[in-house]
């Protein structure tokens, strides 16, 4: 009875917290952004103004059905994090993260828009990208920790960082993918530099892309929550460390961000299979084989 | 109420510029003007965009796309006609192909003389566009 009163303060608060924070994380990552190209940078609440804007802005529909695909994108986004705070299986987590990102490509693909559909076909190279090594880091938690279910390895001997730092070194980097951030912003990006017009977002607009970035908002919460994983152990030291991995963490994604520029989706698929195999396969390996 | 006026996105089109105001364009978000600090961020799409930015007279060829641009933009949306070929045609007003300032075609709400406009100027046209925007967005509340 108890557990299941933890489970749902903590799929609650994760609900009700995730967009703030989530909110507050972008525009830092605006601000230091900013600051590193030598300007001023927006207000940290800049995300929020957005958002209001977004809501009140007239929302042109090309098609109902891109529509029904954001809210489902969104429903399953809040299922995922509902599932990961909530401390269930991490497979499952994995699998309706996945499920989430698909319906946010048949929502760009949806408008027969020939930038919206070329950029849903990035978003689908960039998934095919990311996805090896987002399973590989569930099979690395269960060799490391003996659980899938994230209520267990929370409370696991020793943070998973120790026996997996190959798995966490391939997760970080293709969370640069997963966070759309140069030079990985293939799909749709933030930055003025874009190719494809907005890419998979193209055609959406007013409350369509404020429930959007809303989405995105609860999937870097989530994101976060994995690097988290790593580091989060039966000890309440682990809290500090965790607190500096994840400053680590998004730091070094807001400076990878600002040095490189926008490679091709040939090179990101090599790059990220490449990172997979080396880093994620020989952790694996070693783990199976010599401990 | 919201405050369509804390970010109000910027789409910047080169209708038939020499390219001058464009420069001027973008130096407005390098690091000594850095126009983001107002929450401005430059988009390539017209549907998420609340501002249009206009260089160059418009000619015969790009009228039909200076149209759908601003068609495709959500309401409320403000027009920025930006240097003096923008506003009148400029120097380039009696050529055979140029149809003259951007109001020709589309309904202008704030004009930025100059050859090229300076970027004190730009930025001062887009914190007057702001202004514009709360005013049509309580309207178009107010119509709702």
């Amino acid at each position: 009875m108890a557990e299941w009163t933890i489970r749902l303060i903590s799929i609650a608060s994760y609900l009700i917290l995730a967009p703030l924070a989530g909110g507050l994380i972008a525009g830092l990552d605006r601000k230091i952004t900013a600051r590193m190209q030598g300007r001023k940078g927006p207000s940290i609440l800049q995300p929020f103004y957005d958002l209001e804007k977004l809501f009140s802005k007239e929302t042109l529909i090309v098609n109902k059905t891109q529509y029904v695909y954001i809210v489902c994108f969104f429903v399953t986004m809040m299922l995922t994090g509902g599932l990961f705070f909530g401390g269930f299986d991490i497979l499952m987590v994995f699998l309706t993260l996945t499920t989430a990102a698909m319906f946010f490509v048949f929502a760009g693909a949806s408008t027969n828009s020939p930038v919206a559909t070329m950029g849903a076909q990035r978003e689908l190279a960039q998934m095919l990208a990311y996805e090896p090594m987002i399973l590989i880091v569930a099979v690395g938690i269960y060799i490391a920790t003996g659980s899938f279910k994230i209520s267990e390895v929370i409370f696991s001997d020793m943070p998973a960082i120790v026996k997996l730092p190959g798995i966490f070194i391939g997760f970080v980097a293709v969370l640069t993918i997963k966070f759309r951030k140069s030079p990985f912003d293939l799909s749709t990006s933030h930055h003025a530099h874009q190719e494809l017009v907005m890419g998979v977002s193209t055609d959406m607009s007013g409350k369509m892309l404020g429930l959007v970035e809303l989405t995105h908002w609860y999937e870097n919460i989530i994101l976060y929550g994995v690097v988290a994983l790593f580091f989060v152990y039966n000890s309440l030291i682990c809290i500090p460390v965790t607190i500096v991995g994840l400053l680590a963490v998004f730091l070094l994604e807001i400076f990878i961000d600002n040095i490189c520029a926008r490679v091709k989706a040939s090179v990101m698929i090599k790059y990220a299979w490449g990172v997979t195999i080396v880093a994620g396969g020989i952790n694996i390996l070693v783990l199976e084989y010599f401990i | 109420m919201a405050k369509v006026s804390k970010s109000p996105w910027l789409m910047h089109y080169d209708a038939s510029s020499c390219n001058g105001c464009d420069i001027e364009v973008l130096a407005c978000l390098t690091p000594v003007y850095d126009i983001e600090r107002f929450g401005i961020i430059n988009t390539g799409d017209p549907k998420q965009a609340d501002i249009l930015l206009i260089t160059g007279g418009v000619n015969t060829q790009n009228k039909a796309i200076v149209e759908q641009i601003y068609s495709q933009m959500p309401n409320p949306k403000v027009v920025v006609a930006v240097g003096i070929c923008a506003c009148t045609g400029g120097v380039f007003k009696e050529c055979y192909n140029i149809l003259g300032g951007v109001d020709q075609v589309i309904p202008v709400d704030i004009y930025v003389p100059g050859c090229a406009a300076r970027p004190e100027s730009i930025i001062d046209g887009v914190v007057k566009a702001l202004d514009l925007l709360e005013k049509k967005n309580t309207e178009m509340k107010n119509k709702a």
